[in-house]
C-alpha cells in the first residue's frame, strides 16, 4: 500500500527544472540519455570534420592543404574522437534511455554517479582537442599510440592526452558500474535474464567487458605517464623494458574494446528487424550465448593485430585459429537476423534500411576481418589501407548505422513526434552510397600495397583515392541531413502513438509517446 | 539503493581495481613467459654453462650485428661479422667501441637473437650486454662476448644471428631504473 502512496506523491512533484540547470543538476535517466546523445552528435561532427580534412589532402597525390605533422594529429584526433567521444557514448545515451525503460524500471540505480559520468566527458574531450593549439601540436601517434612514439617521440601535449584518456575511462567505467547495478537489481518482478530485450542483454555483456578493459587502459597510459615524467622504462629498451609489451597491453584493452562498439549495435538491430519483419525474433537464446562467447572469445585474439612483430609460430597459429573461430557465433547472429526476416511480412522504414544495411556491410566487414586473421596474408595486409577498410566498414556501416538506426527507430518515443520518412530514406540512401563509395575501393588500394597513415601516396593509386574522397564529401555532407532530420522531430511532426510501430514489442512501447519524464515508478507486470 | 545492488557495486569495484592491477602485473607476466618460453630474443644469463660441452658438435655460422638506437653517437661494431663456431664448444667474440664525444656517456646494450628458437640452446657466459658500459671522452674499448651453443640444437638451424642494439643511458643514470634485471 505504502509503495502505491509514495509513487503518486512522485508523479506530481518531479518534472524536469527549467532552464540550463536542469541539464548540469540531472539525474533523471532520460534526460542524461539525451545529453549523452548530442554529446555524441557533436563529437561526431568534429571527427568527421577530421576525417575530411584526411580525406581532402588524399584527394591527389603530393602534399596540397595540410602540413604531415598537421595531417598527423588529424589522424590521431579523428580515431581518438570517433572512439572514445563518438561511438561509445552514443550507446551509452541510449542505454541511458532505453534500459530503464526496457527493463522497467524507474530510473539509473546510481542516478548521481550517472550525471557525473556524463558530465566527465565534456572535460575529457575539452582537454584533449585544447592539445590543438598548444606548443608541438596535439598527439600525433595514432589513435593506437604505441610507444616509444607516444613516450619517447611525443609532443610535449601527449600529457593532457593522457589526462583525457584517464578522464573518459573513468566516466566509461562508472556509466557500466550503473548499467549492471540497474539490470541486475531493478529488473521488473517476473521479468528473467533470459526474458530481457536484446539490447538490454548486449549491453549487460558490453559492460562487463568495459569494466574488465578500461582499467587496462589506464594501467597503459598510467605507465606511459611514468616512463615519461618519473625516468620508469617500461617501454623504453634502453632501461630493460620493452616497446613490444606496449603493443600486448594496448591491445588487450584494444581488441574487447572493438566489441564493445559493436555488441550493442547487435542488441539494436535485433530489435529492429524483429519489428519490421513482424515476427518473433529467430533464435533468441542462442544471440544471447553468441554475445556471451564472442566476449570472452575477444580476451583471446588481441596479438592478431601485431602478427608482423615477430612471434613464434605456436603463438601466430593459436591467435589466429582463436581469431577465426570468432567467425562461428558471429554468424549465428546473421544467419539469426535472415532467419527473422525470412517469410516476415517486411516494410522498409528508415530503421529497417539502416537495419538490413548493418547485417550485409558489417558481414562484409567480417570477411575481410577473417581475410586479415590469416597470419601469411596479414603479413601482406598489415597496416595497409585493406585494414583501414576493414575497420571502417565494421565501425561506420556497422556501430554508426546502428546508432542511426537506433534514432530513427526510438526518436518518436523520445519526442512524441514522427520524423519525416522520405528525408529519412534519403539520408540512408545518400549515407549508404557515400559509406560504399569511401571505404569498397579502400580494399583495392590496400591490397595493391597503399600503406595507412601516409598524408601522400604513389601515383598507381591516385585513382580510388579520388572516388574515395569523393564518397567521403558525400557521406559527410549527409549527416548534415540527419543533423537536419533529428532538429526538425524535436521541434514538432506528426503525433506518434504509444507503439509507434505496429510490430513493436517491449515495456518501453507501452508507455505513452512521448516517454513521460518519470516511467514505472510502480513495476509493471512481464509475463 | 536495496542491499543487492550494493553488494554488486561493491564487486564491480573490485573488479575495476582489480583489473588496474592486473595491468601492472602483465609487465612481470610478460617478463616471466618471454624467458620460460624463450620468446622475443631474450636470454638468460647460465652461470653452469660447463653442462653443455661436448664433442658431438656441428658446424654452425654466426652473424654478428650491431645496432645504434637513435641519437646514439658512438661507434659500434662486431671485430668479425661472420664467425664459424661448433655446437657445444665455447667461443669467444669481440664488439669494439668508442666513445667519439667529449663527455663521460653510459650505454647500454639490448641482445636479440634470429631465428627466436635458437635462443633457448644459446647460453652467454660473458657478454658486455649484461652490464652498464662507461667510456670516458675518446676512450675506446673492445667488449667481450662468450658464448655456447648446445649440440642438442635442432639440424635446421645452420645460421644464427646475434644482434645488439647500443643505447645511451647516461640520463637514466639519476634515476631509478624501472626493472634493472641484467638481461
Amino acid at each position: 500500500m505504502s509503495s502505491v502512496i509514495e509513487s503518486h506523491h512522485d508523479d506530481h512533484h518531479h518534472g524536469p527544472a527549467k532552464g540550463l540547470m536542469r541539464w548540469l543538476l540531472t539525474t533523471n535517466h532520460k534526460d542524461i540519455g539525451t545529453l549523452y546523445l548530442w554529446f555524441s552528435f557533436a563529437m561526431f561532427l568534429i571527427g568527421g570534420a577530421m576525417a575530411m580534412v584526411i580525406r581532402a589532402e588524399l584527394f591527389q597525390p603530393g602534399m596540397q592543404i595540410v602540413e604531415p605533422e598537421f595531417y598527423n594529429q588529424m589522424l590521431t584526433l579523428h580515431g581518438l574522437i570517433m572512439v572514445f567521444g563518438a561511438v561509445m557514448p552514443a550507446f551509452v545515451g541510449l542505454a541511458n534511455w532505453l534500459v530503464p525503460m526496457m527493463v522497467g524500471a524507474p530510473d539509473m540505480a546510481l542516478p548521481r554517479l550517472n550525471n557525473l559520468s556524463f558530465w566527465l566527458l565534456p572535460f575529457a574531450f575539452g582537454i584533449l582537442l585544447s592539445s590543438l593549439f598548444m606548443e608541438g601540436g596535439a598527439p600525433n601517434f595514432g589513435w593506437t599510440f604505441y610507444a616509444p612514439l607516444s613516450t619517447t617521440y611525443a609532443p610535449p601535449s601527449v600529457t593532457f592526452f593522457i589526462f583525457s584518456v584517464h578522464i573518459m575511462g573513468a566516466s566509461s567505467i562508472m556509466g557500466s558500474i550503473n548499467v549492471i547495478v540497474t539490470i541486475m537489481n531493478m529488473r521488473a518482478p517476473g521479468m528473467d535474464l533470459m526474458k530481457m530485450p536484446l539490447f538490454v542483454w548486449s549491453w549487460l555483456i558490453t559492460a562487463y567487458l568495459l569494466i574488465a578493459v578500461m582499467p587496462v587502459l589506464a594501467g597503459a597510459v598510467t605507465m606511459m605517464l611514468m616512463d615519461i615524467h618519473f625516468g620508469t622504462s617500461f617501454f623504453n629498451a634502453a632501461g630493460g623494458g620493452d616497446p613490444v609489451l606496449f603493443q600486448h597491453i594496448f591491445w588487450f584493452f584494444g581488441h574487447p574494446e572493438v566489441y564493445i562498439m559493436i555488441l550493442p549495435a547487435f542488441g539494436i538491430v535485433s530489435h529492429i528487424i524483429e519489428t519490421f519483419s513482424r515476427k518473433q525474433l529467430f533464435g533468441y537464446s542462442s544471440m544471447v550465448w553468441a554475445m556471451l562467447s564472442i566476449a570472452i572469445l575477444s580476451f583471446v585474439v588481441w596479438a592478431h593485430h601485431m602478427f608482423t612483430v615477430g612471434m613464434p609460430l605456436a603463438a601466430e597459429l593459436f591467435f589466429m585459429w582463436a581469431t577465426m573461430l570468432i567467425a562461428v557465433p558471429t554468424g549465428v547472429k546473421v544467419f539469426n537476423w535472415v532467419a527473422t526476416m525470412f517469410k516476415g511480412s517486411i516494410t522498409y522504414e528508415t530503421p529497417m534500411l539502416f537495419a538490413i544495411s548493418f547485417v550485409v556491410l558489417f558481414t562484409i566487414g567480417g570477411f575481410s576481418g577473417l581475410m586479415l586473421s590469416i597470419v601469411p596474408a596479414d603479413f601482406q595486409y598489415h597496416d595497409t589501407y585493406f585494414v583501414v577498410a576493414h575497420f571502417h566498414y565494421v565501425l561506420v556501416p556497422g556501430s554508426i548505422f546502428s546508432i542511426m538506426a537506433a534514432v530513427y527507430y526510438w526518436i518518436p518515443k523520445w519526442t512524441g513526434n514522427m520524423y519525416d520518412e522520405r528525408m529519412g530514406r534519403l539520408h540512408f540512401w545518400l549515407s549508404f552510397v557515400g559509406v560504399n563509395v569511401t571505404f569498397f575501393p579502400q580494399h583495392w588500394i590496400g591490397l595493391a600495397g597503399m600503406p595507412r597513415r601516409y598524408p601522400d601516396y604513389a601515383l598507381q593509386f591516385a585513382d580510388w583515392n579520388m572516388v574515395s574522397t569523393a564518397g567521403a564529401f558525400l557521406f559527410g555532407a549527409s549527416q548534415i541531413l540527419f543533423l537536419f532530420i533529428v532538429l526538425k522531430t524535436v521541434m514538432g511532426g506528426k503525433k506518434a502513438t504509444p507503439q509507434v510501430w505496429e510490430g513493436a514489442r517491449g515495456l518501453e512501447w507501452s508507455v505513452e509517446s512521448p516517454a513521460p519524464y518519470h516511467t514505472f515508478s510502480t513495476p509493471p507486470k512481464v509475463n | 539503493m536495496n542491499n543487492s545492488a550494493k553488494r554488486t557495486l561493491k564487486y564491480l569495484s573490485f573488479a575495476v581495481f582489480g583489473m588496474f592491477f592486473f595491468s601492472f602485473a602483465l609487465v612481470p607476466l610478460y617478463d616471466v613467459f618471454c624467458e620460460v618460453t624463450g620468446l622475443n630474443g631474450k636470454i638468460s644469463q647460465s652461470e653452469e654453462g660447463t653442462s653443455y660441452e661436448s664433442n658431438t658438435g656441428r658446424d654452425l655460422t654466426i652473424q654478428f650485428v650491431s645496432h645504434n638506437a637513435e641519437q646514439m653517437p658512438w661507434v659500434f661494431k662486431p671485430s668479425e661479422k661472420i664467425m664459424k663456431v661448433k655446437t657445444g664448444k665455447y667461443s669467444n667474440a669481440t664488439f669494439f667501441v668508442k666513445n667519439n664525444t667529449d663527455k663521460p656517456m653510459t650505454a647500454r646494450a639490448v641482445p636479440s637473437v634470429a631465428p627466436s628458437n635458437a635462443n633457448e640452446y644459446l647460453k652467454k657466459l660473458e657478454c658486455f650486454c649484461f652490464e652498464e658500459q662507461f667510456l670516458a671522452p675518446g676512450e675506446e674499448a673492445l667488449l667481450p662476448v662468450r658464448f655456447i651453443f648446445d649440440s642438442n640444437m635442432p639440424e635446421s638451424i645452420n645460421n644464427v644471428a646475434l644482434s645488439y642494439t647500443i643505447f645511451d643511458i647516461t640520463n637514466y643514470n639519476d634515476m631509478e631504473m624501472a626493472h634493472h634485471d641484467g638481461r
